[in-house]
């Protein structure tokens, strides 16, 4: 993403050690967060890590036990409404009005804004022509597919044309095309200069959309950076190569250099930055003579994440 | 824009949203009318005759339709409290409702255009019971002032069992569960009262719960009107209950409302 040319002049969210406790289960315990203005910020987690949360707390929905919050510079717990009328919120869940039509659902937005008339009718349309709902904007919501109902539920937020939208895990439940309809779509936001601060529980998603992530573990940041800083923190992708034998492993290991052998496993790991060339290139280089068992291609994902960063799996944590 | 005509705004907004669900779900408003409309039959053509006959001496040997009508008008506004609450649970259930709360709006305003959209389905389910009532022989014997002020009863009693419906609504965990909890709104203080029967024909104990009740007063100040004899205290009483509920009703939703989105 184009950081560089993009100003941070201003913070959007600056939030110091929140708190907060379920009954016995805190659920969040001191999440400090600085998100610069017309920054794609992206909170990484598990289940049950916090992240909803802290969406929940920033929107003015549930507030926090302690700590402090300001919003484009409204105090979050004195000048709610004035946070209210800037920010734009798509929730984990559908909150999408089911009686009505696609259409009626963003004019009701509108005139809940207080948008003028003729500007509403204008902004309806081109959000739906936009979100390429324009066929279905006479159709009520329980007849779309989730990946409808979701582009419907980010159209509905951006009728008030917030400055900030929280985006809580914004493609969790979608197949890998909605998926990507979602990422194009969330590009074209930032495009326009909002800032978003999304939850996701997928590494590969914060990769793409984020130029800034942080991981979040049972309620607290333990790592926060761009993309690249906190790759190079994990191991990276790979080849992993299973020989027959001792001898096999040998011979590759010499044409393959690059690679970390383990002579228990019989495994050969090979450095690989994706993509077909690179594989192509490995499997030349390795030739006819040596022959392989297996082969699998190893991309880093959340559990590595989280292995490297706090020495345990990313299991879902239970409340 | 002052903060009240925000306010006032929102609120015809979320009317509007809930005229709109009506109109798109018509079920809300039909099954609402049935009831009442299955009891007005079965009341006049089945069991009518022998109750009729049994309170010649109460209702001076007029037809049991006419005693009966104003206390089924009284059960229609009560059936319409299912569907707020149903309407009002389906809200909070759903995540719509935290779309509202992130939004620049009056706090209010989602349960003031459930109050108003209960309120205007009463309206139309009265009319079409009264047109029904007409049908199978009530003959009213009102004034035009009469007929005002029985409106104005009805409206009252609505406003009030809509606020209380809102309450149940915000308080019940499934869409099921809202319906039930007002059963007793839709069914039992209706029978308790003066609906079929008159309070001084019941056994002792319920006698005098019927007399003290506050559907009582709605269905005899409503009876008195239509039948063009004179309402007395009735009338105010019913106000007052009424008044009485719509203010518990609306600091319960109040509270119910704070508490459930925490």
């Amino acid at each position: 993403m184009n950081r560089t040319t993009r100003q941070a002049t201003r913070t959007a969210v600056f939030a110091q050690s929140l708190q907060k406790t379920y009954g016995d289960t805190k659920v969040l315990d001191g999440v400090d967060l600085s998100i610069a203005e017309g920054e794609v910020f992206a909170l990484l987690g598990p289940n049950g890590a916090g992240k909803t949360t802290t969406v929940k707390i920033l929107s003015t929905l549930i507030p926090a036990d302690a700590g402090t919050v300001s919003v484009l510079g409204h105090d979050l717990r004195r000048e709610g409404d004035a946070v209210r009328a800037v920010i734009g919120v798509t929730g984990q869940f559908s909150a999408v009005d089911d009686w009505l039509t696609g259409e009626e659902n963003l004019l009701l937005m509108g005139r809940l804004l207080h948008v003028p008339r003729a500007e509403r009718r204008a902004r309806a349309a081109r959000l739906l022509e936009q979100f390429d709902l324009t066929e279905a904007a006479t159709r009520t919501p329980v007849t779309y597919s989730g990946g409808m109902k979701r582009r419907l539920d980010i159209a509905m937020t951006l009728m008030g044309r917030p400055r900030l939208i929280f985006l809580d895990e914004p493609t969790t439940g979608l197949d890998p095309r909605s998926r990507h309809t979602t990422w194009q779509l969330i590009r074209d936001l930032v495009a326009d200069g909002v800032t978003i601060l999304l939850t996701t529980q997928y590494l590969e998603e914060a990769d793409q959309l984020a130029d800034r992530i942080a991981v979040l573990d049972h309620g607290r940041i333990v790592a926060e950076g761009t993309p690249e800083e906190l790759k190079r923190r994990i191991p990276g992708a790979h080849i992993s190569l299973r020989f027959a034998d001792a001898e096999s492993l040998g011979q590759a290991a010499q044409a393959l250099p690059e690679s970390t052998r383990d002579d228990e496993e019989l495994v050969l790991r090979v450095p690989n930055e994706g993509g077909i060339a690179s594989l192509r290139d490995v499997l030349a280089r390795l030739g006819d003579g040596v022959a392989v068992e297996d082969l699998s291609i190893h991309t880093p994902d959340l559990d590595d994440v989280f292995f490297a960063l706090t020495g345990n799996p990313a299991k879902e944590q239970t409340r | 824009m002052t903060t009240l005509t925000v306010a006032a705004q929102d609120a015809s907004t979320m009317v509007g949203r809930e005229l709109k669900h009506t109109v798109r779900f018509p079920l809300l408003l039909v099954g609402a009318i049935m009831a009442p409309v299955v009891f007005l039959l079965l009341f006049v053509y089945i069991f009518g005759g022998t109750i009729g006959g049994g309170l010649g001496a109460v209702t001076h040997s007029a037809p049991y339709v006419d005693f009966l009508v104003p206390g089924i008008l009284m059960m229609t506004v009560a059936a319409g409290s299912g569907t707020t609450a149903i309407t009002v649970c389906t809200d909070m259930t759903g995540g719509i409702i935290d779309r509202f709360r992130t939004m620049p709006i009056a706090r209010g305003a989602v349960l003031t255009g459930h109050v108003g959209g209960s309120v205007l389905r009463t309206l139309v389910a009265t009319t079409v019971l009264t047109g029904v009532a007409l049908a199978v022989g009530f003959r009213p014997r009102a004034s035009a002032a009469d007929w005002l002020a029985a409106v104005g009863i009805v409206l009252a009693f609505s406003f009030a069992l809509a606020w209380l419906s809102v309450a149940l609504g915000l308080g019940a965990k499934t869409v099921a569960g809202a319906n039930g909890s007002t059963l007793p709104v839709q069914f039992l203080l209706p029978f308790l009262s003066s609906t079929f029967v008159p309070a001084s024909s019941m056994p002792l104990g319920v006698r005098w719960f019927t007399a003290h009740q506050p559907f009582t007063p709605v269905t005899e100040s409503l009876r008195a009107l239509l039948t063009g004899t004179a309402a007395g205290d009735n009338a105010y009483l019913a106000l007052a209950w009424c008044a009485a509920m719509a203010l518990a009703g609306y600091l319960w939703a109040r509270a119910t409302f704070r508490r459930a989105v925490r």
